[in-house]
């Protein structure tokens, strides 16, 4: 019997292909998910230390 | 220590990914998924299917975090209850350490991204539910009352309220009215399991209605709830995601349903015993088809309101 045959390696590596699958489903959603609220003009701007206009309220004329 | 040694002591603890996904309970998380979607669609603002789906994985996965939790709280008992002990932890699949550590990191996960891809109202929502199952329900209540199942069907409950709020952003009497429905169609639900798995519960200490009260009482229940239920179950029917084919189905299903718990009030343990649990057994699984459906109609009074169909109008009271 060859030493990586025994039914532990399988079992390891069921659990590591589920975890990378997994792992790749996430990033997909976040840039999926990114992609759209960049498109529906979401502001993705956060507060960073800086003063900017973009972040400031808007003022009634 | 030799390969062959290392290798045998180590299969006793070599966990399977299957064995991570058991301990999400995939089935309770079915149901959770259904409901929030239910509540995403019948939602009178549209969702990007994106957006959506990622909110919807997100309830799922917050749903599945309270369930290894509860798994890694319940592990004495479910070790004694033959409905329990083949889960992950007590047949020693899954180790305490890991159920907990998983739990924890999924239930912060998926409240923090719920929060990042839908809104703050949503997560909140989801972070309380997965609160209230792991800790109020399986930590304080479900072995101090016999009401345990009364208080702790609201955890169930939550995730249509969720679904409503990433389209919505807010609460409001559709969402709190599919809340409810599900709160009160839990205790008869599970009181009627714990009717024919009365054993189960005893030898775990389990403080539920039949080993507490009585089987008396317990029928007394189930019927009080399942009349209560109706009204309750009806009323969406007057508000925006309820009409006419929902009122028609939800009436002929709480009629059905108020009839079962009519017959099992009738009964006594000697006759329930004598055709092994057959009402209660058929009660059991009625409960879930009755809840399946109620969503199912107002899943179909969405559809035919983006088609414009109404068959009668029914007025909005609420």
């Amino acid at each position: 019997m060859r030493p990586d045959s025994h039914e532990i390696f399988g079992r390891r590596k069921s659990r590591n292909v589920g975890l990378g699958l997994v792992l790749g489903a996430f990033v997909l959603i976040v840039f999926a998910v990114t992609v759209v609220k960049l498109t529906q003009g979401v502001s993705m701007e956060g507060f960073d230390h800086q003063t900017r206009n973009s972040l400031l309220p808007a003022e009634e004329e | 220590m030799t390969e062959a040694s290392w290798t045998d002591a180590a299969r006793e603890h070599e966990t399977e990914f299957g064995d991570y996904v058991e301990l999400l309970k995939p089935r309770v998380m079915r149901l959770v998924i259904f409901t929030a979607l239910v509540g995403l669609f019948a939602a009178p603002v549209a969702t990007h299917p994106v957006i959506g789906f990622a909110s919807i994985l997100c309830i799922a996965v917050g749903a599945g975090a309270s369930g290894a939790l509860n798994m890694w709280w319940d592990r004495d008992i479910d070790a004694v209850m033959s409905r329990t002990v083949s889960r992950p932890i007590p047949s020693g699949r899954v180790s305490p350490g890991e159920a907990l550590a998983i739990g924890l990191v999924l239930a912060v996960f998926s409240v923090v991204m719920l929060g990042l891809f839908a809104n703050p109202v949503a997560a909140g929502l989801l972070a309380f539910t997965i609160f209230f199952y792991a800790v109020v329900y399986s930590m304080w209540l479900k072995r101090a009352t016999p009401q345990n199942i009364v208080i702790g069907g609201a955890a169930g409950a939550f995730p249509p309220m969720i679904g409503w709020a990433v389209a919505t952003g807010s609460v409001s009497i559709e969402s709190v009215l599919m809340f409810a429905l599900i709160f009160i169609w839990t205790p008869p639900h599970f009181w009627a399991l714990a009717l024919f798995r009365n054993d189960d519960y005893s030898r775990a200490n389990v403080p539920m209605l039949p080993v507490v009260a009585g089987t008396r009482s317990t029928r007394n229940h189930i019927l009080v709830y399942t009349l209560l239920l109706a009204p309750i179950a009806i009323a969406p029917a007057f508000t925006s995601i309820g009409g006419s084919v929902y009122l028609v189905g939800s009436v002929v299903l709480n009629a059905i349903f108020c009839f079962g718990a009519w017959k099992i009030w009738c009964r006594t343990d000697d006759v329930a015993a004598g055709d092994r649990f057959q009402v209660e057994k058929r009660f059991f699984g009625f409960s879930i088809l009755y809840l399946f459906l109620h969503f199912v109609l107002i899943l179909v009074e969405a559809g035919l309101r983006v088609v414009g169909f109404a068959p009668v109008s029914l007025p909005v009271l609420m």
